[in-house]
């Protein structure tokens, strides 16, 4: 299964303004893994999630999602392989009403309509919000939209689930069900975040990035426990394994 | 809450009437369209002076409204919150136009008096079609119909995320001036300068925005075409719908209902 | 300066929607060989920013009243003028819709007035000709207050034309417009100035975005394809004043007296203040010389021909009948309530 391979090799990037956003950055995830990205604000992980489907493209070396780099020719194909999830589902879900929503990825991948329909209808079910099918997403309630938005990215089928602050919004019961429900995916998942107690639940393996460098690169138990390093990446130990 | 929110606050009511299931909301929003606006033109035919044949007129957002299940109170709310430009304009005439027209019993009436109610009537009339068009029908009906009946795509597209952004936007927006009145304590509105800045930043955050939402549109296969799904279809009840109302609007037009029933009770 | 339904007559609320519905079209069909796709959502979120933007007030200097952002020639700038113009309009729609603000047959009218004038008009003949290349804070200042303040002039003397033409209000050209274009000069100062400064933050932040606005797309064709729009904008224009002239003959005099009259009211008179008082001494005085002493005598009966015939014998009929109306039609609107209400119970 190698086409789920996800790599970076010599990654860098800056901004237009010359801010440097990523340095070096090398990493190789394979098939089935759950990965967290952790790091303070700034350290770089929302530009490293925006290379893995091409949103921004690689200024020195190259991003390879499965044997295939990242350039303006894969692209197409490689947002089809790379599900993302944003961190303000408003900015996700712009269609009038939910099903539209989870409808936009199918009908673009020119699917026939009643296959269309039964996509929007899977997904739906399996975040668990059939019940929302037609309601305007601007009325939905913070885990309701962050379900809606998960739901869109699962329609078009994706092999690896790329996420941005999943967590972020979210009060602790609607918190807790997504974490549920991501553990019950079989996708590769590359989260970026800052809550370490998700990362903690989701992930069997973490990377620190600290201003735009992978910093450390392991198992997640053993990143967690060494303090030290996490005090000087601005970040913490989780609240479960402190004592 | 200032006077926007309130205002926001009502989008979202009649986002949720429009969420109804009745007859009404099952017709397809063509019928609906066409309906009003045929409803419309009749009743800003009338000349200046008329008054009594106007109210007939009355039949189409009454039985909208019960049918639909609309609550009486918002329309009337709403009918007050827009009056001001149409009554400002239309109350001058009984001080421009003070010829004597008619008499009800012994009180004299100018055109001017009588104008002026024509004016309030209309005014009630064609907004209250309008808020029942879009509180039976939705604002993703309204562009659907618009759009079959030949409005461009990109219209129809830009109008879609005009609506949905709105919300989002205009929250930002009540925020900044929320905790721009907390520091400001003369309660007046801000001179040019300061509000230059804080349209800026609202501008700003707006753009940021907008590339989000390209880049979400772009992840999942958008290649500047939308698709989208056809909610409804045309059926013999909307042919039955439309007629019957174009009959009735065409009599209300061409006869003076009122003044017939009255000649028979007045001789 | 919404126009509302209530104010306007078929005749014109008709031409102003043809004509609105032809330059919608132009615009989408020229944005669709022009359009850069990511400009599609940036085009939605704008206007809902115009939206919001309109919800917060600024105080007219030196006027105490407020006044809120017309955005068009803002949008015109970031966006250029075909995108700026649907979204003003789609703005203009929704407004219609759920404000209730205008009205579905005046949107024709209010799109013409807020959306024509400053995005085919105010931008590529006065604002780009006066910014040219140049990015300079003075030049773009300058530019931007002239185009708003003679978009929104242009804007104001459409709401009188329409309403005059319309002849539903008693209003005399010259009246209204010495209501309407003072007060409209204000706002379109500050207008100027708030759309400049935000101009020149965003040129800082997203100098991209400014390129694609203001890039070659008004080269020489298509501002003669502009001019020729607004010719044929004139001329249907020009065609309802005729159709409403021969149903009115009363109307067209006030139309022409109000035009030779016009340039006595653009004539500047310095200050706002002034520009009030005179407003005011101009109304005060209006009933002397206003349209129904001046063709009281002899037009009285070609009135009565023209318009539905209203007399006192009439009235008291009219008046019964229009009560026995309205109870027939509540009472219909009670029973249909009834009706669906009981059918629902059943149902559920």
């Amino acid at each position: 299964m190698s086409h789920h391979l996800v790599e970076a090799r010599n990654l860098s990037f800056s901004y237009p303004d010359g801010t440097p956003a990523l340095k070096d950055v090398n990493f190789r995830i394979t098939h089935g893994e759950s990965v967290a990205f952790i790091g303070a604000s700034g350290a770089g992980k929302s530009t490293l999630i925006h290379h893995l489907n091409g949103y921004l493209m690689p200024q020195a070396g190259e991003v390879r999602i499965g044997e295939v780099p990242v350039t303006r020719e894969t692209v197409s194909g490689i947002r089809r392989t790379v599900g993302m999830l944003f961190q303000d589902p408003d900015d996700q879900l712009f269609m009038p009403t939910v099903s539209d929503d989870v409808a936009f990825g199918p009908l673009n991948l020119g699917l026939p309509r009643d296959e269309v329909d039964q996509r929007v209808t899977d997904s739906l079910s399996v975040v668990g919000i059939e019940h929302l099918r037609d309601r305007p997403p601007y009325k939905l309630s913070g885990g309701e939209k962050r379900a809606a938005a998960i739901a869109c990215v699962i329609a078009g089928a994706p092999d690896i689930l790329a996420m941005d602050e999943p967590s972020s919004d979210l009060d602790p019961w609607s918190r807790r069900q997504l974490i549920q429900l991501l553990a019950g995916f079989k996708h590769t998942k590359i989260i970026a975040t800052h809550d370490l107690d998700l990362a903690l639940d989701l992930c069997e393996r973490v990377i620190v990035l600290h201003k735009g460098e992978v910093r450390k690169d392991g198992k997640t138990r053993e990143i967690f426990s060494d303090e030290e390093m996490l005090l000087e990446c601005h970040l913490e130990k989780p609240l479960r394994m402190q004592t | 809450m200032s006077n926007l929110e309130v205002h926001f606050h009502e989008i979202g009511v009649l986002d949720r009437i429009a969420a109804g299931d009745t007859f009404v909301h099952r017709l397809d929003p063509r019928s609906k369209l066409l309906a009003t606006l045929l409803f419309i033109v009749g009743v800003v035919s009338f000349g200046k002076y008329e008054v009594s044949a106007l109210l007939p007129f009355f039949l189409y957002p009454v039985v909208m409204a019960a049918a639909s299940g609309m609550p009486a109170g918002l329309l009337g709310r709403k009918l007050l919150i827009v009056a001001p430009f149409a009554l400002l304009v239309g109350i001058l005439n009984p001080f421009l136009d003070r010829e004597i027209l008619t008499a009800i019993g012994p009180v004299p009436v100018s055109g001017g008096w009588i104008s002026f109610t024509s004016i309030v009537f209309r005014f009630m009339l064609t907004v209250s079609a309008a808020l029942l068009l879009v509180g039976t029908t939705g604002i993703h009906g309204v562009c659907f119909a618009c759009e079959k009946l030949g409005m461009p795509r990109v219209f129809a597209v830009q109008l879609l995320l005009l609506y949905r952004y709105l919300f989002v936007l205009a929250d930002e927006g009540i925020r900044m001036f929320r905790a721009r009145s907390a520091r400001s304590f003369s309660g007046r509105a801000p001179g040019p300068g300061l509000y230059a800045q804080m349209i800026g930043t609202l501008l700003l955050r707006a753009i940021a925005r907008a590339q989000r939402i390209y880049l979400a549109m772009s992840c999942r296969g958008f290649d500047g075409a939308f698709r989208s799904r056809t909610p409804v279809g045309w059926h013999v009840r909307d042919t039955a719908f439309l007629l019957v109302w174009a009959a009735f609007f065409t009599v209300a037009r061409c006869v003076n209902i009122p003044e017939i029933i009255g000649s028979m009770f007045v001789q | 300066m919404h126009m509302a339904d209530a104010l306007i007559s078929p005749a014109v609320g008709g031409t102003m929607w043809v004509v609105s519905a032809g330059m919608i079209a132009h615009a989408s069909r020229r944005l669709r060989k022009t359009l850069d796709e990511s400009h599609i959502p940036l085009m939605g979120v704008m206007g809902a920013f115009i939206f919001a933007a309109q919800m917060i007030n600024f105080t007219i200097p030196g006027t105490g009243s407020s006044g809120h952002l017309g955005g068009g020639l803002l949008l015109a700038i970031l966006l250029g003028p075909d995108a700026a113009f649907l979204a003003i309009a789609s703005v203009l729609f929704v407004q219609a819709l759920f404000f209730a603000d205008g009205g579905l047959l005046a949107l024709g009218c209010n799109i013409f007035n807020l959306g024509l004038f400053p995005c085919y008009l105010a931008y590529p003949l006065v604002y780009r000709p006066l910014a040219g290349k140049n990015t300079g804070a003075r030049q773009v200042w300058t530019a931007s207050v002239v185009a708003a303040v003679l978009g929104l002039q242009a804007g104001a003397l459409g709401v009188v034309f329409e309403t005059v033409m319309s002849g539903i209000s008693e209003l005399s050209f010259k009246a209204f417009a010495s209501l309407m274009l003072p007060i409209h000069l204000a706002i379109g100062v500050v207008e100027g100035m708030v759309t400049a400064t935000v101009v020149s933050v965003v040129r800082h932040a997203h100098p991209e975005i400014l390129r694609h606005g203001s890039g070659e797309r008004l080269a020489g064709s298509s501002y003669r394809r502009v001019l020729a729009g607004l010719l044929i904008a004139a001329a249907l224009t020009g065609g309802a004043l005729a159709w409403f002239a021969s149903a009115h003959p009363d109307g067209l005099e006030w139309a022409v007296s109000g035009i030779t009259g016009r340039e006595e009211i653009e004539a500047p008179k310095g200050g706002v203040h002034a520009e009030l008082a005179a407003v005011q001494e101009n109304v005060a005085i209006l009933p002397d010389y206003g349209f129904a002493t001046a063709n009281s005598d002899g037009e009285a009966k070609t009135e009565e021909a023209a318009w539905p015939a209203v007399s006192a014998g009439t009235t008291v009929s009219g008046i019964v009948g229009g009560v026995l109306t309205l109870i027939v039609i509540a009472l219909s609107g009670w029973v249909v309530k009834r009706r669906s209400e009981t059918r629902k119970v059943a149902a559920g």
